[in-house]
Parts: structure tokens; C-alpha cells; sequence
């Protein structure tokens, strides 16, 4: 056993681990911190296949970005985990029958000798050059019209949440600063000449 | 080959498209609200444009261009389904105009979303790579999640969005996994090479069936075709009917190139076509019987239309299951005149709503014909065109696809599809009976619309095209025949 082949089984038994931490933890909290922990051990894999840049954006992007932003909605949803919980052990033992039977299927079916890295796929990739330089030459060369159609997706993501989210409501209190600002002494200002009361004298109540 | 600058001349329309939706976005930021109506004209310009484009592109190249390092192909096909797409989706949008004011969504975001879901259906048509293929599926399918959430204060139309996301976020999913099996078996993404690494025996065949099965799953979900169909129903119903419209025709034509340029150009290779053909004929039975049988219990016209798309569909696969050029002919042909149905169906109860009233039920039918005369011909042009009645257009899509199964040998499959077909009639013909033989009642709609033009013209094409449908059935087959790699 090489020491890589060392490195890849602790981190797949962490990511097993975690993953199924996920499943089973009772708090929203802490199945969001498990995932975090095995997309990091994911992203140490990574690095063994010799993956850099998918590693660190892996990091940088689920848990950097994605998780974080998850954790804070967990947060801030007051979730009823008891209630979310009602029927769990109900439906889990038909999700575990047909969970067996589509594994025992696929393993009948594929079996493991698909999964070996001896058929690894290195095509296109120029193995004597930084891993992130080969990628992004392919992105920006060969694969241009499909970089800039994931480019419209997420102008698209962008449209949709905006035009889903914002909306014009009764109660705000915003000001249109340009008609702030442009207000002037006599739109706000009433000047009214009134006839001066009469004095009253003293005691006159 | 074609130099690297003439292959962005080829995808012309994709990047006209591209820039109008751009410049609309950022157009209608600043129009008043009472000039949104310029937005709308703009929309329907750059549609228009595209289509435009489309054709001159198409006929000045020779054959199929495969451009972009195998990205993109542009062929007969692409041609025809972007120029269908183009004017269906003008066509749909016109018909919502007033619709979309009456709801308070007539906004730009609608109109970009719409463009930017054309835009995504382009780039379906002319994907000649699974990237591209999956690239396209997912621009246009998140534009129509967007679009079904669009009248935020539906709760129906939330509910239907969150149901259509998820589903098809699954369907995506399996559609992706069945990809990345193939890409495992066969180390290829481009369809060509893949067919090269399969017919030259590099593929794992195991693998390549297995990822079969989830593609197939995948295209059953996108399609709507049963058992794959549980999102069809509610989506149909809670969605703004201006956005059923959307969902229910031009997508169809996507998802038609899709299957032909996945499951017949990718892995039509080998003997593959024998491992899919009897998944698609169970996938095509299962439609009729469903779809037939409980849209007859259907009160909400919304969701009998969706029922009858799932029957409907279940006719579009029985073409894919031969596997052959004709039947692959008998299904263009379907689908571009389903989409046509679909599109006048859903644009007259657009037509026929007003605020507050969405005219979708059947009871809002009842006497049509004494208080709208013409609207109400126009509608039974529609269902007897839906139903498959001689002299309608939709008589003989149903009978090119018959012919194609029969001479295949799939007799008992054939003869299951016509007594479907029977069956289903009864459905349409009720909305006849309610239109034509029946009181108005309290809910018929009273006040005088407006007639479109552009509704009759749609209306009585079923008719037209039903009295000569041999020149379409010719460039369906035509076109079949120059793009189509069959194996």
C-alpha cells in the first residue's frame, strides 16, 4: 500500500463519515458543518488526483461562499427540526429496501471494475503544465461557446431572483433622493397671512 | 473546414439574441411604466429578427456545419425547429399582452425571461455536444421556473414553481448522471466521437447501456411522458396560462431535437437503438393509457390540456420508438403541428380572460358559441384538431405516426393508440357539446373581445394545413433525411 492509496482511504472514510452526519444529525447546524467538512476532505482527494484548481475552488466557492450563506439561513430560520423529523423512521425503512435494491442492482450490473483509475480520462490536458493554466486555456479556446452559455445562466439566475424578490411595498418608508433633492422651500412651506388675533385682556377668561 | 472567423457568422442569431435580450434588459430599466408597451414591441422585433436570421443562415450553408470544436452543429433541422421557435414564441406573446397587463405582470423581466428561454432553445437545437446539449436544457428551464413563479401573488403559481424546480432539478440530475456514464464509458463528450469510440470498439457497453437507462429517465421527465409525468398537471394549472402557453409549445420542438440528436445521432450507434426502442414504446403505452383515461375527469380546461399533452406526447415517442427515418418524419411532423394547437388553444383562453377571470374552466365554455360566435368556431377547429378528426391537421399526424409503427410490425401497439385516441375524443368533444349545445350560464363570458387576427390565422391553419399536408409532411422528411445520422 502506497502511501497515496493511505491518504485516499482516510479521506473517503471521512467523507463516508461525514456524509452520513449530514443524514442523521438532529441539528440543522451541525448536518450544515459535517458538509462543510466533507467538502473539504472531497477537495483533498482532489489534490491527490493531482486537481489543484478544482480543489481550492471547491473550497473557496461551497464552503467558502455557499455554506456559509447556508448556515446563516439555518440560522435565521427558526426551523422545527421535531416537526420536520415527524415520520422519519416511518419512511425509512422503505427508503433503505429500495436504497439496498438499487445498489445491489448497480453492483450487479457495473460491478467494480469500472471504477478503476487505470482508464483515468487526461484528454485535453497537458500533464507537464499547472493544472489551472491547462483548464483555462481550454475554457477560453475550445469550449467558449459553452463557457459564455454558463455566462447567461447565471445573468439568467440573476434576472429570475431579482425579479422574483423585488417588489414595490405599501409600508416602506423610501425617498426617492433625486425628489429629495430637488424639493424646494415652497413645495413644503405654506406661508399663510392671517389677520392677527385681537389681545385679550388680562383676566378676561 | 470554416475559418475561425465565419463560424461566428454561423451562430449569428444566437449572438443577436444574446445582445437584444441585453439591450432589452437594460432598456426597459429606464421606461416609464407607461411605456413598458415599447419593451413588448422589442421583444417581439428581436424574435422576429432572429427568425430572420436564422433562414438566411441556414440557407447559405451547405449541409451540416459542425462549428466551435464540435460544439455546435448547424444543419436542416436546427434550421427549421429555430425558425418554429422564433415565431411560436411571438406568436404566444402576443396573444398575452393584455393577459399579462390585467395580472400586473407586465413587466420587462417577463420578456427578457421569455427571450432568454428562446435563447436556450437555440441552443438545444444546434447541440452537437453533450455540454451544449445539457447548457441549453438548463437555460431554458430555469428561464421557465422564473417564469411560472412570475405572479407572486399566486399561491397556485408558487406551489406549481417550486414543484417544476424540483422535478426537474431531479430530471436534470438523472439526465446528467446517464451523460457522465457515457463520458466514462466512452472517454467522449462530442456526439461524433462518441459514435466513433462506439462503432470502433472502445466503448464499455455495459456501461454505456447503463447510463442509457438514466438518459432515457431523464428525456421521459423533460417530455412529461408517463410515469415521468407528475409535475405536467400542476405546472399546466398553476402557472399564469400566458406561461403555459410558453411551456407547452416551443419546448416541445427543443425537446425534440434533443431526443433525436441524443438518443438517435449519440446512441442510435451499434445495437443500442434495440436496448432503447422498448423503453420508449412501455414510456409511450403507459402516456396514452394515463393521459386519455383522467383527462376525462378533469373540470379545469388547464389541466385536461395538460393531460391531453401527456397522451399527446406518449403519440410523439411511439414516432421515436421505430427508430426509423419515417418515424422520426411522422414525429417533426407532430410536434411542429402540436405545437401550433397548443399555442392557439392556451392563446384563446388568453384571449377570453379578463381581470380576475381566468376562463379556464369548462364551465366557462358552456354556450360560447351564442355570445362568441367566432371564438367559439375557432376553439372547435382547435379540439377537433387535438382529437385527430378528418379534415384537421391533427388527423394526419396521428396517422403518419401510425403508419410508421405499423410498418415496423408494432401492430398491438398501434391498435392500443387508436383506442386511446377514441377514448380521448370523448374529452374533447365534450368542450364542443358545452360550447355549442349548452346555455350560456352565469360564468360563459359575456363582453365582447376583441377578435385577434393573428388567432384566426392560427386557427384556421389547422384547417389549411389539414386540406394539403403533404408539403410539410415533405419538409419534415426532407428535412429528416439531410440532417439525421440513422444508424
Amino acid at each position: 500500500m502506497t502511501y497515496e492509496t493511505v491518504v485516499f482511504y482516510v479521506l473517503a472514510a471521512i467523507i463516508v463519515g461525514s456524509g452520513l452526519a449530514v443524514i442523521f444529525s438532529r441539528n440543522a447546524v451541525h448536518a450544515a458543518l459535517a458538509l462543510v467538512l466533507s467538502f473539504f476532505t472531497a477537495s483533498g482527494i482532489w489534490l491527490l488526483l493531482g486537481a489543484e484548481f478544482l480543489a481550492v475552488s471547491l473550497i473557496l466557492v461551497y464552503v467558502g461562499a455557499v455554506m456559509v450563506l447556508f448556515l446563516f439561513v439555518v440560522m435565521m430560520l427558526d426551523i422545527n427540526i421535531a416537526r420536520m423529523k415527524e415520520g422519519y423512521w416511518n419512511y425509512l425503512l422503505p427508503g433503505l429496501v429500495v436504497a439496498g435494491i438499487l445498489l445491489a442492482e448497480m453492483i450487479l450490473v457495473l460491478g467494480g471494475r469500472h471504477f478503476g483509475s487505470d482508464g483515468a480520462i487526461t484528454f485535453g490536458l497537458n500533464i507537464g503544465e499547472s493544472n489551472t493554466r491547462s483548464l483555462g486555456r481550454l475554457l477560453y479556446t475550445q469550449y467558449i461557446y459553452a463557457f459564455e452559455i454558463a455566462a447567461v445562466i447565471l445573468l439568467v439566475a440573476i434576472v429570475a431572483a431579482i425579479g422574483l424578490t423585488m417588489r414595490k411595498r405599501k409600508d416602506n418608508k423610501y425617498v426617492d433622493p433625486s425628489v429629495q433633492f430637488l424639493a424646494k422651500k415652497e413645495d413644503r412651506v405654506r406661508l399663510v397671512s392671517m389677520p392677527p388675533e385681537p389681545k385679550k385682556a388680562r383676566g378676561d377668561v | 473546414m470554416v475559418s475561425f472567423y465565419s463560424q461566428f457568422q454561423l451562430i449569428l442569431p444566437e449572438i443577436f439574441l444574446l445582445t437584444a435580450v441585453s439591450a432589452i434588459l437594460v432598456i426597459d430599466l429606464f421606461l416609464p411604466a407607461a411605456k413598458r408597451m415599447a419593451t413588448y414591441w422589442l421583444t417581439q422585433g428581436a424574435l422576429l429578427v432572429t427568425a430572420v436570421l436564422v433562414f438566411l443562415v441556414t440557407s447559405t450553408s451547405a449541409g451540416s456545419v459542425v462549428v466551435f470544436d464540435g460544439l455546435v452543429v448547424i444543419d436542416e433541422l436546427s434550421g427549421l425547429l429555430k425558425i418554429l421557435i422564433c415565431i411560436l414564441l411571438s406568436v404566444g406573446i402576443s396573444y398575452s399582452r393584455d393577459y399579462l397587463a390585467h395580472r400586473d405582470i407586465f413587466k420587462g423581466e417577463y420578456f427578457s425571461l421569455a427571450l432568454f428561454a428562446a435563447l436556450g432553445m437555440l441552443v438545444m437545437v444546434s447541440a452537437n455536444h453533450l455540454l451544449t446539449l445539457y447548457l441549453g436544457l438548463e437555460l431554458l428551464s430555469l428561464s421557465l421556473y422564473a417564469l411560472v413563479a412570475f405572479n407572486r401573488d399566486s399561491k397556485d403559481s408558487s406551489e406549481a414553481a417550486i414543484k417544476y424546480f424540483v422535478l426537474g432539478a431531479i430530471a436534470s440530475g438523472m439526465l446528467l448522471y446517464g451523460m457522465s456514464m457515457i463520458y466514462g464509458s466512452t472517454g467522449q463528450l462530442n456526439i461524433e466521437q462518441i459514435v466513433n469510440a462506439i462503432s470502433a470498439g472502445n466503448a464499455d457497453m455495459d456501461l454505456l447501456r447503463f447510463g442509457l437507462v438514466f438518459v432515457v429517465v431523464g428525456v421521459g421527465f423533460k417530455l412529461g411522458a408517463v410515469p415521468f409525468h407528475m409535475w405536467v398537471p400542476d405546472v399546466y394549472q398553476g402557472a399564469p396560462t400566458s406561461v403555459t402557453l410558453i411551456i407547452g409549445s416551443a419546448p416541445k420542438l427543443a425537446a425534440f431535437a434533443f431526443v433525436v440528436r441524443l438518443l438517435f445521432e449519440t446512441l442510435g450507434a451499434a445495437t443500442l437503438q434495440l436496448d432503447w426502442s422498448p423503453m420508449l414504446a412501455i414510456l409511450a403505452a403507459a402516456s396514452l393509457i394515463l393521459g386519455n383515461l383522467v383527462a376525462i375527469a378533469q373540470t379545469n380546461l388547464k389541466r385536461m390540456l395538460a393531460y391531453s399533452t401527456i397522451s399527446h406526447m406518449g403519440f410523439l415517442v411511439l414516432g421515436f420508438m421505430t427508430g426509423t427515418q419515417q418515424g422520426v418524419s411522422a414525429a417533426l411532423f407532430y410536434v411542429v403541428t402540436y405545437a401550433l394547437m397548443v399555442v392557439a388553444g392556451f392563446g384563446l383562453m388568453l384571449l377570453l380572460s379578463k381581470r380576475g377571470f381566468e376562463s379556464d374552466r369548462l364551465e366557462d365554455f358552456r354556450g360560447l358559441s351564442r355570445t362568441h360566435p367566432w371564438f367559439a368556431f375557432l376553439f372547435l377547429l382547435i379540439m377537433f384538431s387535438m382529437a385527430g378528426i378528418p379534415p384537421m391537421v391533427g388527423f394526419w399526424a396521428k396517422l403518419f405516426i401510425l403508419q410508421s409503427i405499423i410498418e415496423q410490425g408494432f401492430v398491438g401497439l398501434a391498435l392500443l393508440a387508436v383506442v386511446f385516441s377514441l377514448i380521448g375524443a370523448f374529452y374533447y368533444l365534450r368542450v364542443i357539446k358545452l360550447m355549442y349545445f349548452d346555455e350560456p350560464s352565469a360564468s360563459t363570458v359575456a363582453e365582447q373581445r376583441t377578435g385577434s387576427l393573428v388567432m384566426s390565422v392560427n386557427g384556421l391553419l389547422l384547417l389549411a394545413l389539414g386540406l394539403a399536408p403533404s408539403w410539410l409532411y415533405s419538409l419534415c422528411e426532407e428535412v429528416i433525411k439531410s440532417s439525421v445520422r440513422l444508424f
